[in-house]
């Protein structure tokens, strides 16, 4: 084969390894009941791949093609294994993997990612562990990937995956998508392990801005392909809420760094393709039961997302909405969320009695965000004294460099 | 009188016992019929714990126990995989008021029995 061919070859198989290898890793955990084991056979069958497609051409169905071979590999290593190691039942694995018939098409496939997704999130796994191996197993990321997004060493990440693989497989946690009676729990913990990598990839509050970014983009990948295997209203939710956050990205931050409150954001800068596809979603999900959380603040989201202005905001819907999300999930920070919309819409004055009520319940004395917004209402009110001890307080409490440069400067515009 | 007698120990020790001995002395106890059940545990980092609260069921990696709660009984059960298990759990009244650690045994008189035919 001339250098061209070979190279052309390495490019399809580059782009089938992008597109498929992750399927094919799903299905091959089903059919032999082991992450590593289904982690080598996926490299030995790439392998193979590379090196008989270039005689034989590129099989019609590659990933049942990868499937079969990532099989036939895992048992050949399981018969190898058996000569040298009896102890280990190596043999009785490889006539069981052998036996099970595979059908590495269509629908079934769909599953396996599905089930994949809902093994890593098992709730009986820690929560660090959780995300660590979505990211490792379901997204295919790379232990440093991951360690480097999550500012620690590639170590402790790997320490991290070991022992949760250890735990699937010592404790029996399940390869299948949860039973019906299961499943609102159980997708509650999928939900939850998306919109944690989501925020990390969000909140710039450390570490470089590009693989923050890739965070985010990874969970919005995950709440796709979830939305796609499982059309429940809080998977479309939960995307719509973050494609509607992710189209902020560009005007949330100055071009030197700085913090861009939502009503000073240029709302041309706001991305209108991912607008229009987070509110396309809110509209499918909401009517379909009484919404829940992640769809109540997607709707808020989207309310914002259509307003030309923060003074043009439809701020009696937004009030509503968040009487609507209070009743689903009765959380202080969404009752102080709440205050500040009351605020946009009947003035600074109710809000901040609002605020005041939080903070006497000793709820949020603690929360730096409390503090920002009592400090901003007061701001309104011009009781300058007040302001200038919340943003302090606001201040002591805020470790975000970005933050901090925003507080500073309110103060400092204070003190003129 | 029947007597349950918990066995604790520090897991990094766990290497000094051998297997070999347990399984001897439970064959020795077992056929003197003073012992009705035994078995071996996973490690601490396989447990699982379920609690109820207000009928919902949450459930927590780890062996969560609160200081205030003593041991109170067991059920050793038989389930087709963890959320079997889990799902069993949570109708274990207990679970209601305390929390029920689930953890899978360990197949210590299958491992021995597989030692010895090798060698």
């Amino acid at each position: 084969m001339s250098v061209d061919a070979s190279r052309n070859m390495r490019e399809i198989l580059d782009g089938i390894y992008r597109s498929e290898s992750r399927r094919v890793f799903a299905t091959l955990i089903r059919l032999l009941g082991d992450f590593d084991l289904a982690e080598e056979a996926l490299h030995d069958a790439f392998s193979a791949a590379l090196q008989q497609w270039p005689r034989s051409g590129v099989p019609e169905n590659p990933r049942a093609w990868l499937v079969s071979a990532g099989r036939y590999k895992a048992i050949d290593a399981l018969r190898r294994r058996a000569r040298f190691d009896a102890l280990e039942d190596y043999d009785e694995r490889a006539e069981n993997i052998a036996d099970e018939s595979i059908a590495p098409d269509g629908d079934e496939i769909e599953d396996d990612r599905l089930r994949l997704v809902f093994t890593c999130c098992h709730p009986a796994l820690s929560a660090d562990a959780r995300l660590a191996l979505t990211l490792r197993e379901v997204c295919g990321l790379t232990t440093e990937d991951i360690a480097h997004a999550f500012l620690t060493g590639a170590p402790a990440i790997a320490q991290r995956i070991v022992r949760a693989k250890a735990k699937i497989r010592d404790a029996g946690i399940p390869y299948r998508v949860p039973a019906p009676e299961e499943l609102h729990e159980r997708l509650d913990s999928v939900l939850r392990v998306i919109y944690l990598v989501f925020n990390e990839g969000y909140s710039a509050s450390s570490g470089t801005t590009l693989t923050r970014h890739d965070l985010s983009g990874e969970a919005i990948r995950l709440a796709r392909l979830l939305v796609e295997l499982l059309p429940e209203p809080e998977a479309m939710g939960l995307l719509a809420l973050m494609l509607l956050h992710e189209s902020r990205r560009a005007a949330r931050t100055s071009p030197s760094g700085d913090l861009v409150l939502l009503d000073e954001q240029d709302r041309r800068s706001w991305n209108s393709e991912q607008i229009a596809e987070g509110i396309a979603l809110v509209e499918r999900a909401l009517p379909l039961r009484r919404p829940g959380t992640y769809c109540l603040q997607a709707a808020i989201a989207a309310v914002h997302a259509e307003a030309p202005s923060g003074a043009a905001t439809d701020w009696v819907e937004i009030v509503g909405l968040y009487d609507l999300l209070a009743q689903v999930e009765n959380s202080p920070v969404i009752e102080l969320n709440r205050a500040v919309a009351v605020a946009m819409r009947d003035g600074p004055l109710a809000g901040l009695a609002l605020v005041d009520a939080i903070i006497a319940r000793g709820d949020l004395s603690e929360y730096r965000l409390t503090h920002a917004a009592r400090a901003d209402l007061c701001r309104r009110l011009n009781k300058n004294a007040e302001a200038r001890a919340s943003y302090e307080r606001a201040l002591e409490l805020t470790r975000q460099a970005p933050e901090r440069r925003f507080l500073e400067r309110r103060l400092a515009e204070l003190k003129k | 009188m029947k007597y349950l007698c918990l066995v604790y120990l520090d897991e990094k020790r766990l290497d000094e016992l051998p297997d070999e001995d347990c399984v001897a002395y439970d064959t020795e106890i077992r056929a003197s019929g003073y012992c009705l059940a035994s078995e071996a545990l996973q490690s601490v980092q396989t447990a699982t714990t379920v609690r109820v609260r207000d009928g919902r069921l949450s459930v927590t990696d780890g062996p969560f126990a609160e200081t205030k709660e003593q041991l109170a009984g067991f059920y050793m059960i038989e389930a087709r995989d963890l959320n079997e298990a889990i799902q069993i759990a949570t109708k274990i009244p207990p679970a209601r008021v305390g929390s029920v650690e689930v953890r899978p045994i360990r197949p210590i008189r299958e491992t021995v029995a597989a030692r010895l035919q090798q060698n």
